[in-house]
């Protein structure tokens, strides 16, 4: 009896654990939608009980998309018409179900939409549209004196202006103007109509009327979760509780209150929740410090694993090299190879072997470690003056004891000059890492650059900049400390 | 009187036996006294110094030190027996001098008391003050340096010192203080000496034995005056009047 209630304890405590020690992994897109959109489901799930790991601020699409398929992510808001257009690439309109019968086989799933759909429209100032009686955008072909401004990509895409024009029959001059000037343009009515995304926050800000594209000409992008299937049963149904609860003109006010009002993401999100009877007014204040101290610790942490694991097999693989001059020069010629792939791209090749956050990121980050360390390491001990080598060997040291007497010691001064350059390159290098949701400064520099937010762009870009100048001031006080004046090295590099 | 190092028909050549630098070297170094190896750049005497520590292997032949033919195995043993100075001295430039001149006996194991006594009599019997110890080899002058070359290549009283051209960057008048506090050394430790320099001045004011190397042959041997008296070889007869 004894022995059963323990048994009971115990698979009662593993299954506890297990639960608890498994959070769900809520993704998003590095713009603001998206990031609302995360948030959302995240704090909702939260409120629910369940642990959530925040992975915001992904670099595009096909990061998520493949993140989620492999397990690295178990959801985050995907659009329909993006699910048909750039994953699928299904050329005829599809539902729901029929997207979710095309990805079943990947374990992934789209659950029902939240209500809204972020889809291209068309639109005019508010008293254009009273002005001329405009409703759908077929009313445009009688009002010949308009302006027409549209993106540039608009006008060359065949579902964007060229498409459009031939199903309504608008024979309007257009002009092509980047996008983030045309919302201000048409404020100041130098233009009247443009295109724009259906819950733009700019929408409700310039007061603008969207017209009703009657004949469904643009396709459908209603947002929605997209999850594995093996997602806890209980959380898919508090998922559920989501689904058309948002509508546009509601989106575009959270957009809205994030571009203009300058409020968080969480913020926003948790006010909404509050409103619907979701979540009780508790939400965690994320403070800018508490902010900054856990990006710099991330930062840190990333670059620090990266250089030690660069410094231990780049100070090795040289000493086992050095002496076979065809080894060496391979050696630096394939970590040079290396420093020459772009980071950010480093960064996305390593996602298909290691998934995405801290570990693809470590991983590339000890790739481009790895060529200064080596090559300043292989340059000093293959350049040592040949008459100590010929000393050395002469007075009977071992080889061993020239490696620890002679050769390490006269290497360490351009072995340093190596790590710190190294150090330095990482350090900027790390902030891009933010793009594959491994964190660090990058997060707020990513995030910035979706909201336009110089400010929180430079939350993260001061103290990267900061770190660094520490970085090269701590390398100084080791060499000094370290080193007989006479061996420094001037420069790093 | 037996002999320090002896040469059983050494050939040795480079480049896969491209090169010849030595050919069917005969010679028996005696005992207590150092032998002047004289020649020109190219006539093989480093490589002949370098037989001796076995950094080079002969082709062909057999190298005898203290009547023992130099062992196939645990070289660096064999090698501490015998000192080595270079010219231009060779220190190690991120050690201090105390610790150039130490470093083999710290290996050795000698205990802190040895080493400091060993090194305090060195520095005396080379003419260098205490205040070297603590500094690093750049600091000094190029005949500080020499000598504190000598000393590390003696510290382990090795009983054979090998000496290539040790004194040709020092200047002539330091020169000249060194070659006494060498001789007195010498006189000692009782140390035999294998000198390789091109300068026949210095050889036959240090040598007790003199051996002229030209092209990887050996064209005369024996005692300085002896060579002196009478050049066995119009090149020897051109070194003594050149450069006596």
């Amino acid at each position: 009896m004894r022995r059963c209630t323990i048994m009971f304890l115990v698979m009662l405590f593993a299954t506890f654990s297990a639960w608890a020690s498994e959070p769900i992994k809520v993704a998003s897109k590095n713009f603001n939608e998206s990031y609302i959109l995360g948030e959302l489901a995240a704090q909702l799930l939260e409120q629910e009980g369940f642990v959530v790991e925040r992975r915001f601020g992904l670099g595009g699409t096909l990061i998520c998309y493949e993140a989620l398929v492999s397990g690295e992510i178990d959801l985050y808001a995907e659009y329909t018409g993006t699910i048909e257009q750039a994953i699928l690439k299904l050329s005829a309109r599809a539902t729901i179900e029929e997207l979710n019968e095309h990805i079943a086989e990947k374990g992934i799933r789209l659950l029902d939409p939240f209500g809204f759909n972020n889809t291209y429209a068309i639109v005019v100032r508010r008293e254009v549209a009273e002005k001329y009686a405009l409703r759908n955008i077929g009313d445009l072909v009688e009002a010949r004196d308009l302006k027409v401004v549209v993106s540039h990509e608009f006008l060359q895409r065949e579902d964007g202006w060229p498409g459009l024009a031939a199903e309504y029959g608008l024979r309007a001059r257009v002009v092509g103007m980047e996008h983030g000037l045309a919302y201000q343009a048409l404020n100041d009515g130098e233009i009247d109509v443009t295109d724009a995304y259906s819950t733009d926050g700019e929408l409700q800000r310039y007061d603008l009327t969207i017209l009703e594209d009657d004949k469904g000409f643009f396709p459908e992008y209603f947002a929605a979760p997209l999850i594995r299937e093996d997602l806890p049963r209980r959380a898919v149904i508090v998922l559920g509780k989501l689904a058309g609860l948002l509508d546009n003109a509601r989106m575009q006010t959270m957009n809205s209150e994030v571009v203009f009002g300058k409020r968080s993401f969480a913020d926003v999100a948790n006010e909404f929740l509050v409103s619907k009877g979701l979540a009780s007014d508790r939400r965690v204040v994320d403070t800018m410090w508490s902010n900054l101290l856990r990006n710099t610790l991330q930062h840190l942490k990333l670059t620090g694993i990266a250089l030690a694991a660069a410094i231990l097999v780049g100070v090795f693989a040289s000493l086992a090299v050095f002496r076979n001059t065809a080894l060496s020069r391979g050696l630096i010629y394939f970590s040079g190879l290396l420093q020459t792939v772009p980071s950010i791209a480093l960064l996305a090749l390593m996602i298909p072997f290691f998934g995405i956050g801290m570990y693809p990121a470590i991983v590339a980050l000890f790739l481009y470690s790895l060529l200064p360390i080596l090559r300043n390491t292989i340059t000093a001990l293959t350049t040592l003056d040949p008459t100590l080598i010929r000393v050395a060997i002469a007075m009977g040291l071992s080889n061993r004891e020239q490696l620890r007497y002679v050769y390490l010691p006269l290497s360490l001064p351009s072995m340093l000059a190596g790590i710190r350059t190294a150090a330095v390159i990482s350090i900027g290098t790390a902030t891009l890492a933010a793009f594959i949701g491994a964190g660090g400064l990058g997060d707020p520099i990513v995030t910035g650059l979706a909201l336009n937010d110089v400010g929180l762009i430079l939350q993260g870009a001061v103290p990267a900049a900061l770190l660094a100048i520490v970085t090269e001031l701590v390398f100084e006080l080791i060499e000094r400390l370290v080193l007989p004046g006479h061996l420094r090295v001037e420069a790093a590099g | 009187m037996t002999n320090c190092v002896e040469f059983r028909g050494v050939d040795k050549s480079f480049g896969g036996g491209a090169r010849k630098v030595l050919d069917g070297i005969e010679l028996a170094f005696p005992e207590g006294i150092t032998t002047a190896v004289v020649g020109e750049s190219g006539s093989g005497k480093t490589t002949l110094l370098q037989l001796i520590n076995a950094v080079l292997e002969p082709d062909a032949g057999e190298i005898r030190v203290f009547g023992a033919s130099i062992p196939a195995l645990h070289r660096e043993k064999f090698r501490r027996r015998i000192g080595y100075s270079v010219q231009g001295a060779g220190l190690f430039p991120h050690l201090t001098n105390r610790n150039n001149v130490v470093l083999l006996a710290r290996l050795e194991g000698w205990t802190a008391e040895e080493i400091e006594e060993r090194y305090r009599a060195l520095l005396t019997e080379m003419g260098l003050t205490a205040d070297v110890s603590n500094r690093y080899p750049r600091e000094l002058s190029g005949g500080q340096q020499q000598r504190v070359g000598l000393c590390r290549a003696l510290m382990l009283r090795p009983a054979l010192l090998l000496l290539d051209e040790p004194f040709s960057a020092v200047d002539p008048i330091t020169r000249i203080g060194i070659y006494e506090r060498f001789q007195a050394v010498q006189d000692h430790e009782g140390v035999s000496a294998v000198l390789v320099t091109h300068d026949m001045r210095e050889a036959v004011r240090l040598a007790g034995n003199l051996v002229i190397l030209r092209e990887g042959k050996v064209l005369q041997h024996g005692p300085p005056q002896e060579v002196l008296d009478a050049p066995a070889h119009e090149y020897v007869e051109m070194l003594v009047k050149d450069h006596l």
